[in-house]
């Protein structure tokens, strides 16, 4: 366990961008219409959004953080960015000092990438939290997202109908008078093979079979460079430890489950959220759902959550949230903390 | 849990499937569009009902629901 809390900060505001083009699972023409109705009854997937072959998740992050900007008026005042993702613009530089340059931010500016999953948004909320709390840094962009489906093959039923591609943008200041964030992150290597994309890095280098087409078993095809899940490997690993994360964080943190207004899980598939649900004995409308519309997002599901399902109540209400991001890695953690008037929107990403 | 409820409750899950055509010696594989899913639907169902986790290597192991019910039961030793 790493229990550790920060001070000093706020969320300001939160922005998230999905592409215009939906998919629907009833389209989902490589599983039959009976496998689409159990696929959608089990992940609760009726639709995803599908960013075209050119688009990269820093464009959704930056319409994302545009926005903000644009609302706030606070590009010269932005000190960090940091940018949560595992599906970069290149190899190498990383993506936040790009977005740094095309968001027109100032130069004296923190810029750095986090390479995370699904508990990434926590992470990032952790990092960014850290960094803001000595009053040094005052205000900063936490861009969190994935472009999940340039990674799944149309031919692998255990991965293509599942993710869906988002990009968000998180406004953080430092804020003296605010409460204390606490967190429980944790990690687990040895989870490494139950999602991964095992070739085409420095372990497994590009070669010339990585775009060859392999077939593992009927209905589940792919190359070397797609994305591989063992989905009852994830389905264990949730249920073992994603309830007990957050029950230790709350035993921990002093706080209970019956202060917090809403948990915030990622969407995984609703199965898995149900099972934590059902374990932690949440009533079913604290809990807020995108998956249905949006998919697994993975960094991105949290706020886009948020900004799909709560915006009222974040800008409105002064609200005790709880948030757990659990997946790839695997990795996993989960934050309390306060709100207050959170300003959020949802926007699609439009070429023109 | 007895192997009769279990069996029952468990059959309650796979809605595609006609009520009273599942018994303990069913090979839930050969039950109509078996697939990963079902996996999935077991585990979530042993672990709500029965505060069991079942692993992949469990699924994969057994072949009828009486198999499933004696891991539950080992288990919970």
């Amino acid at each position: 366990m790493a229990y550790l809390n920060t001070s000093h900060s706020k969320i300001v505001a939160i922005s998230s961008c999905v592409p215009k083009r939906i998919e629907k699972t009833t389209d989902y023409t490589h599983i039959t219409s009976e496998e689409q109705d159990l696929f959608i009854k089990t992940t609760g997937i009726k639709e995803r959004r599908v960013a075209d072959k050119d688009v990269a998740c820093s464009d959704l992050c930056y319409i994302s953080a545009k926005s903000l900007i644009d609302k706030y008026n606070c590009a010269d005042e932005i000190d960090i960015v940091i940018f949560v993702s595992q599906s970069p613009d290149y190899y190498l530089p990383a993506t936040s000092i790009l977005l740094q340059e095309r968001l027109n931010l100032k130069k004296d500016c923190v810029a750095f990438d986090i390479n995370l999953g699904c508990s990434g948004y926590v992470y990032g909320l952790s990092v960014m939290s850290n960094m803001l709390q000595s009053g040094q840094l005052k205000k900063g962009l936490l861009l969190v997202g994935d472009k999940s489906t340039t990674s799944t093959n149309f031919k692998d039923k255990s991965t293509y109908p599942l993710f869906g591609d988002a990009g968000t943008a998180t406004l953080i200041e430092h804020s003296p008078n605010s409460s204390d964030w606490h967190f429980n992150l944790q990690s687990d290597g040895s989870g490494k093979n139950s999602i991964i994309i095992e070739h085409g890095q420095s372990r497994n280098p590009f070669d010339k079979t990585l775009d060859d087409m392999i077939e593992i078993e009927p209905g589940i095809s792919r190359s070397k460079r797609n994305l591989v899940l063992d989905g009852m490997g994830i389905f264990n690993f949730a249920l073992k430890e994603v309830a007990v994360n957050i029950n230790t964080l709350f035993e921990k943190s002093n706080f209970t489950k019956e202060q917090v207004d809403f948990f915030v899980l990622h969407q995984a598939n609703k199965l898995i959220n149900e099972s934590v649900r059902k374990k932690l004995k949440i009533e079913i409308e604290k809990v807020p759902y995108s998956i249905d519309l949006f998919g697994n997002t993975s960094s991105a599901s949290i706020p886009l959550t948020m900004c799909y399902k709560m915006k009222e109540e974040l800008q409105t209400k002064k609200l005790t949230l709880l948030m757990s991001g659990f997946g790839v890695g695997f990795s996993w953690g989960s934050v309390i903390l306060r709100t207050e008037n959170v300003y959020t929107n949802l926007l699609e990403y439009d070429r023109a | 849990m007895s192997i009769e409820q279990f069996t029952k409750n468990l059959e309650a899950e796979f809605e595609e499937v006609e009520p009273g055509t599942i018994n303990p010696d069913t090979v839930f594989k050969h039950i109509k569009g078996w697939s990963s899913m079902h996996a999935l639907i077991i585990i979530a169902f042993v672990d709500s009902n029965c505060d069991v986790l079942l692993t992949g290597a469990d699924i994969k192991s057994a072949q009828t629901i009486r198999d499933l019910y004696s891991i539950v039961t080992e288990k919970l030793k």
